[in-house]
């Protein structure tokens, strides 16, 4: 037995079931499950930190056109960035086993949105498994390969961070040793034209309801218990219920629907059987709510459903035990809700929101530019990455944040609504890579007058420091051709191309004067290491009688190494990494390494 | 059934701790789930382990109200996260206040005294780590999240013997900071 993260038994379980290549693109809550695959190899499975989700699912999909198993991971909103191959690939079918293994984000804890896949699984008629904790996604994933070779289609295994980031006992066992797959046999099948996919289509929706009764079957999908009164739910949302329903002496029926699309209806009639309230239960969207609502009016069976088409679950957020308690207070008519008004009458706690950290190299860029902007009028669109952190106050740099790679174009198009703003774009290294470059060869092309930051700090710090192509090396620890990014940005046409270090403030501060004082497209690379991956370098220290407790490095920077005490200035050794900044923002010298 | 709940401010070490419980408890042949924040919030922001050891637990979330502990890795995150503890539940905490951004841009620090007793006040049984002690002996605030789970073993809640910490903490920690992380479980221990 040993304790798994979800994410880790996703992958452990993909490993038993003999994968062979694995894709990806980094994204909370998602990135553990290609890491775990990279550190737990046998040996013969192959893994990349691909540029982004479409080249990973792309990638996938050549694979398993091949024969091989083959999983691609990524976060929900990666789907979308690969959601142009999933909606083809999913007319063409695969040979090997293919899983597309998303992660959703109820909260959002740390995404931008809280969509929801088992929508994108029905909006490509592709199945979708749902697991309710780590134990169960383990066995789960290895059903989704049996099923995708089955029914030669791309599958799609939907985690939500809860499920995701939890940890259990797991007896992983032996791992398969792996076959040679059969290879890429070339057939008319494999290219999609307008009279294959209307073919294909047919069948497409021909399946649908053969899934439907083979899910109605399968072991995850189940209806237990008996009554009148009918809770329905799936994902991490069941272990909710399931928790306060224990405690509660009830009679009532429960259906655990590990399989969203193809619903399961024949399990579903026999749920609805003889029932005359049912709750809902589910995390983001409706889905599995609007499936029943669906077959009450298909098979006209009169019950009243509870959840959030009636408000009675809310539908933003993440769902609890104490939620569970609420709804089936109400479904019970009996109040089982968990008091939690014994510490009412406690003294109000600090806000404690996420900030960049002691040293971080974005904090001086953010800082440079603003300082070499006061005064004038300037737009900065941000990115996605720990640098949409510069949003917050001191730095409050963050005026625009969508989507990846969206800040270059985002201020392009400012740009093209007022001529009165100099526009500013900050792009990390990763990011870059990932879709920031088309973004630059849209402004060279389209003579486009903007200053693009790229934030260079050599790793994907967010989601816990992958290597890109800039590094020089592979998820599996082999040596890599650097891409260059100064070379790609020259290559595209821009002429104004500045290459600096951020925790230089001076030089910082002029070069971007210099840069906004200029037409065109301009960019400016501020190139320093993220502190996670660098050697701390000598910690700062407080000089007493020089510091006059002015808190200018405070105010100005926000530094979580820097507090306040008996008026001076204190900075906490356990998290100052001698960047230096603040030594030069203190107009008095009170800020000096160790060693002096 | 035993539940663990762990808070702090990301970067503490509260995911090392909760590994520790949890690994315990699997030497044990329990069957263990555990939770975690891992993500944006690691940045500073506020985080919470929870560990729930038994079969019966159905989440791997510990419901409100329902904690046999606390270890709490700052006395704020303490306050925050005290309707996760059962009625006749433990508080281990730290004295050592972690001042926010926030509350340092607007030129103040919040009080963490005012913090202590309030949770002296409402928990019968809470204890709370001499946070300066170790860093005198250790050299380094770091090894806070060995000596909670020090203070955990001492307080008999769970099956979990300062001997378990250390036998795992041989497994998890470099040998060079083998001798360190044991002066933190006994100084840890000095708090009960």
């Amino acid at each position: 037995m040993e304790l798994l993260m979800g994410n880790e038994a996703i992958a452990l379980g993909a490993l038993k079931a003999g994968v062979q290549v694995v894709s990806g693109y980094p994204g909370t809550p998602s990135t553990e499950v290609l890491e775990t695959i990279a550190k737990r190899n046998p040996g013969e499975v192959y893994v990349e930190w691909s540029v982004n989700e479409k080249a990973a699912l792309e990638v996938s999909a050549g694979a398993a056109y091949s024969g091989a198993r083959t999983m691609v991971t990524m976060k929900q909103v990666g789907l979308n960035v690969a959601s142009d191959p999933l909606m083809c690939v999913n007319y063409i079918g695969v040979k090997g086993g293919m899983v597309v293994l998303v992660c959703d984000d109820p909260g959002p804890i740390s995404s931008q949105t809280e969509q929801d896949t088992r929508h994108f699984a029905k909006y490509a008629k592709i199945p979708v498994f749902d697991p309710v904790n780590p134990v169960e996604a383990f066995e789960m994933i290895q059903t989704a390969f049996d099923y995708s070779e089955k029914y030669n289609t791309p599958v799609i295994f939907r985690s939500t961070t809860r499920v995701s980031h939890a940890c259990a006992s797991i007896e992983v066992g032996e791992l398969p040793t792996l076959t040679k797959p059969e290879g890429f046999i070339k057939d008319k099948r494999w290219v999609i034209f307008p009279r294959l996919s209307y073919q294909n289509k047919i069948k497409l929706e021909a399946r649908e309801s053969v899934l439907s009764k083979d899910f109605s079957e399968l072991k995850y999908n189940q209806v237990t218990g008996a009554g009148k009164l009918g809770i329905a739910c799936g994902g991490v949302s069941y272990t909710y219920i399931k928790e306060e329903l224990n405690k509660a002496n009830e009679d009532y029926k429960l259906f655990k629907v590990a399989t969203p699309f193809p619903f399961p209806e024949e399990l579903a009639l026999n749920f609805l059987k003889g029932l005359e309230k049912v709750l809902v239960f589910e995390e983001l969207d409706p889905v599995i709510e609007d499936a029943l609502i669906y077959l009450c009016g298909k098979y006209n069976i009169q019950v009243e459903i509870i959840g959030k088409r009636n408000g009675k679950v809310p539908n933003a957020g993440e769902l609890s035990t104490v939620i569970a308690a609420d709804c089936i207070s109400e479904l019970f008519g009996k109040d089982y809700r968990i008091q939690t008004d014994a510490f009412n009458d406690q003294p109000s706690t600090p806000m404690r929101p996420p900030v960049l950290c002691a040293g971080c190299p974005h904090r001086a860029s953010f800082y440079a530019v603003k300082q070499a902007m006061k005064g004038k009028e300037a737009v900065f669109c941000g990115d996605i990455g720990c640098y949409t952190l510069g949003n917050a106050a001191p730095l409050d740099m963050v005026d625009t944040c969508l989507c990846m790679g969206a800040g270059i174009t985002v201020a392009q198009g400012i740009g093209r609504a007022q001529d009165t703003t100099t526009n500013f774009a900050f792009i990390g290294d990763s990011t870059f890579f990932a879709s920031g470059i088309t973004g630059i060869v849209n402004a060279v092309y389209n003579k486009s007058n903007e200053v693009i930051i790229i934030l260079d700090n050599s790793t994907t710090a967010m989601t816990g420091h992958q290597p890109h192509p800039g590094i020089g090396k592979t998820v599996m620890g082999e040596i890599a051709p650097v891409v260059s990014i100064k070379k790609i940005v020259e290559a595209i046409g821009v002429n104004y191309l500045k290459e600096v270090n951020p925790l230089n403030l001076k030089e910082a501060v002029d070069t971007v004067k210099e840069a906004a004082s200029v037409e065109g497209v301009r960019v400016i690379i501020f190139k320093s290491p993220c502190i996670a991956v660098t050697k701390k370098r000598e910690k700062l220290t407080v000089r007493q009688e020089k510091c006059t407790g002015c808190k200018k490095c405070i105010k100005e920077l926000g530094c979580p190494a820097l507090s306040i005490k008996d008026g001076k200035i204190k900075v906490d050794a356990s998290l100052c990494t001698g960047c230096g900044l603040c030594s030069q923002v203190c107009p008095f010298g009170a800020l000096n390494k160790e060693a002096n | 059934m035993t539940n663990v709940i762990l808070c702090g401010v990301g970067g503490q070490g509260t995911v090392l701790a909760s590994r520790i419980i949890a690994a315990a408890a699997m030497a044990k042949g329990e069957f263990v789930q555990t939770a975690e924040t891992i993500g944006m919030a690691q940045r500073g922001g506020c985080v919470v382990s929870h560990v729930r050891i038994g079969k019966d637990a159905e989440t791997s979330l510990v419901p409100m109200g329902s904690a046999d502990v606390i270890i709490a890795f700052e006395p704020s995150e303490a306050v925050r996260n005290l309707p996760y503890l059962k009625n006749d539940g433990i508080l281990i905490t730290s004295d050592r206040a972690i001042q926010p951004v926030t509350v340092s841009l607007s030129g103040n620090s919040y009080d963490s005294d005012k913090m202590l007793q309030y949770l002296k006040k409402k928990v019968s049984r809470c204890y709370v780590i001499d946070t300066e002690k170790i860093i005198e002996e250790c050299g380094s605030i770091k090894p806070l999240n060995v000596a909670l789970v020090g203070a955990l073993a001492k307080s008999n809640v769970i099956d979990l013997t300062t001997e378990d910490v250390e036998n795992i903490l041989k497994e998890k920690v470099k040998p060079a900071f083998l001798e360190m992380n044991k002066k933190a479980v006994r100084i840890g221990g000095e708090a009960l």
